[in-house]
């Protein structure tokens, strides 16, 4: 069967219009927006006025987009340092939604959101749904995670914003993914592009092929992906599929979302502003050149971030798309910055599963993490060294261990991960530093 | 009256049992018992040898997680009905049988079970009340090598 494709559609959504702003009355709008949070987060946040006055500096300063590059960097570490509540620059009274994330440590980062901030995340999302060619009359399974992620919920609104019809199964039990897929008629899907070729895979073998489905549109994000991957979902399930970007620190997913040509992701610029700086110096990178994505949230009142350094690798570019968009393009994030790695749309640090190990024994320095792919889905074994002080002689004993040190992780991380006992001195060290993460996944 | 035994973790996969067992016998250790429980990620090996200190600091240099244990030997009949006499006598008490295996001595037509129990001590209490008397570590390796 032939499907729907967004390209011959010739409908202009009209919450788009904000993509196609006139270059010299967008970088107005992102300065009068800039100035304004700039002032507010002096106002507000403790941590930033503190920086803004070491370096003398007061919101006047920024009289043009260039200045912002005078302005202090915010790091992950801000939100662990300041942990829970530190960066929120609204009172509670005004904060209506609460989310987290992956810190480094055993906490998570928290993150807020006044009524307005839904709004402007609900826009964000309804106008990324939109740029791939989906309107209301879609009915769109979301199988991103409900919860504290931000996944679940940013998608939602967005969807039905859109005036979609949105199926909340949130993640996982994929034979009723399947099920509600094909009763339901879907026409368009929001998970993680390992997942979808999990559901192709779990398809077929339950004997639904997407291919004869009504689904025509994937919503693929929350972990690094390839074009490779991307041909294989297009060939096998007959849909299209589109790369979304966002991350809960700036307002979850949503700051960037390809259109119809499948460029690239343009990032929603009127609302994050996007610089790409050297991770190591800080210093500016040209147009088109790799470096760290560093964003400024330019409308979020609850907790604005200035400058905040994503760790993602990328490239921006202002190369006009065809769509006609006048939104810069982010290029696909190839790597990381730091060691995070993302495991089933989770991020996950070293560091964490590191403080989830010593919070149950003491005594347990050596392991290491590895990544693999089973039947399209990420699998983390943690491997963990044995040593005399937890080896109890027992056959229980040891279990008991692996179950609790599997617990811990889970309690910190939010993923299941099978601990394996090794033999000491087994574990991969590089340069005396072990090597923390083995990541064997094929993309 | 307790006779000692180390436990060696050792993952569940080909070759890990050949590498101690080949320590061992380098250096001539005569293992008098040896056992292995097993799951499917790991086992522990776990072994009677005379000079259980050497045969200890030996692993441990090698990079071995050794345990040493108590373990209570008992000498019965090599006929039916050995094993539950000394089950029986444990009956009704607080000590557990934590895990156990038996061996025959070669040539002395004599079984041996080598108990690991939840508390020794109290075990052999309670068995010798019962007229059952743990075998001692030296009469264990009378006749055997190091």
């Amino acid at each position: 069967m032939t499907k729907y494709d967004a390209r011959q559609n010739r409908r202009f959504h009209p919450v788009s219009a904000p993509d196609f702003l006139p270059l010299p009355q967008l970088r107005d709008l992102q300065l009068q927006r800039l100035k304004a949070i700039v002032q507010r987060a002096d106002d507000r946040v403790a941590l930033f006025r503190k920086r803004m006055a070491d370096r003398g500096m007061t919101p006047q300063d920024v009289q043009t987009l260039e200045d912002l590059a005078k302005l202090p960097f915010t790091e992950k570490s801000d939100l662990r340092d300041t942990y829970p509540f530190g960066l929120f620059a609204s009172p509670m009274e005004e904060i209506v939604r609460l989310h987290a994330s992956s810190g480094t440590t055993g906490k998570p980062i928290v993150v807020a959101y006044t009524r307005q901030d839904v709004q402007v995340w609900t826009n964000v999302m309804l106008r990324s749904l939109a740029a791939c060619g989906l309107h209301e009359g879609d009915i769109i399974q979301n199988a991103y995670g409900y919860g504290l992620f931000t996944g679940g919920l940013g998608a939602h609104y967005g969807a039905e914003a859109l005036g979609a019809t949105v199926i909340p199964i949130s993640g996982g039990n994929t034979q009723r993914q399947l099920m509600v897929m094909k009763d339901f008629g879907v026409t368009a899907i929001c998970c993680t592009p390992s997942y979808f070729l999990h559901l192709i895979d779990q398809g077929s073998e339950a004997g639904v092929s997407i291919k004869d489905l009504p689904l025509h549109t994937g919503v693929f994000g929350a972990e690094p992906w390839t074009e490779s991957m991307r041909r294989r979902i297009e060939q096998d399930s007959g849909i299209r599929a589109y790369d979304i970007y966002g991350l809960s620190e700036i307002i979850g997913p949503g700051v960037a979302m390809e259109c119809v040509c499948q460029a690239g992701p343009h990032i929603f610029e009127d609302y994050f502003y996007p610089e790409i700086i050297d991770s190591k110096t800080g210093a500016p990178c040209a147009d088109g050149q790799e470096g760290e994505l560093v964003l400024t949230t330019l409308g979020k009142q609850a907790m604005p971030m200035i400058r905040y350094r994503t760790r993602d690798i990328t490239a921006l570019t202002a190369q006009p798309c065809e769509c006609g968009r006048t939104l810069r393009r982010i290029k696909r994030i190839s790597r990381r910055a730091d060691d995070m790695f993302i495991v089933r749309g989770i991020n996950v640090f070293p560091s964490q599963i590191e403080a989830a190990l010593l919070s149950v024994e003491g005594t347990l320095p050596h392991y290491q993490i590895v990544l693999t792919r089973e039947r399209d889905l990420d699998v983390m074994e943690v491997q963990v060294e044995v040593t005399p002080e937890v080896f109890g002689d027992t056959v229980g004993a040891l279990e008991r261990l692996e179950e609790k040190l599997g617990k811990s992780i889970e309690t910190t991380v939010g993923l299941r991960a099978n601990v394996c006992l090794v033999q000491p001195r087994t574990l991969q060290r590089s340069e005396g530093k072990a090597k923390r993460v083995l990541d064997q996944r094929k993309m | 009256m307790k006779v000692k035994q180390l436990s060696l973790f050792l993952e569940n996969k080909p070759g890990a049992l050949s590498r101690p067992a080949n320590l061992l016998a380098k250096a001539k250790f005569n293992i008098l018992t040896l056992s292995i429980a097993d799951t499917q990620r790991f086992g522990i090996l776990r072994f009677i040898v005379s000079e259980w200190e050497k045969a200890r600091s030996l692993l441990e240099r090698e990079g071995f997680v050794v345990n040493v244990t108590d373990m209570v030997a008992i000498e019965v009949a090599d006929e039916p009905g050995g094993l539950a006499k000394v089950l029986e006598a444990l009956e009704k008490t607080p000590v557990n049988v934590e895990y156990m295996y038996g061996f025959t001595l070669r040539g002395e037509g004599k079984g041996l079970l080598a108990f690991r129990f939840s508390d020794p001590d109290a075990a052999i209490e309670v068995l010798r009340k019962k007229g059952i008397n743990p075998v001692r570590s030296v009469e264990l390796f009378k006749g055997a090598g190091p």
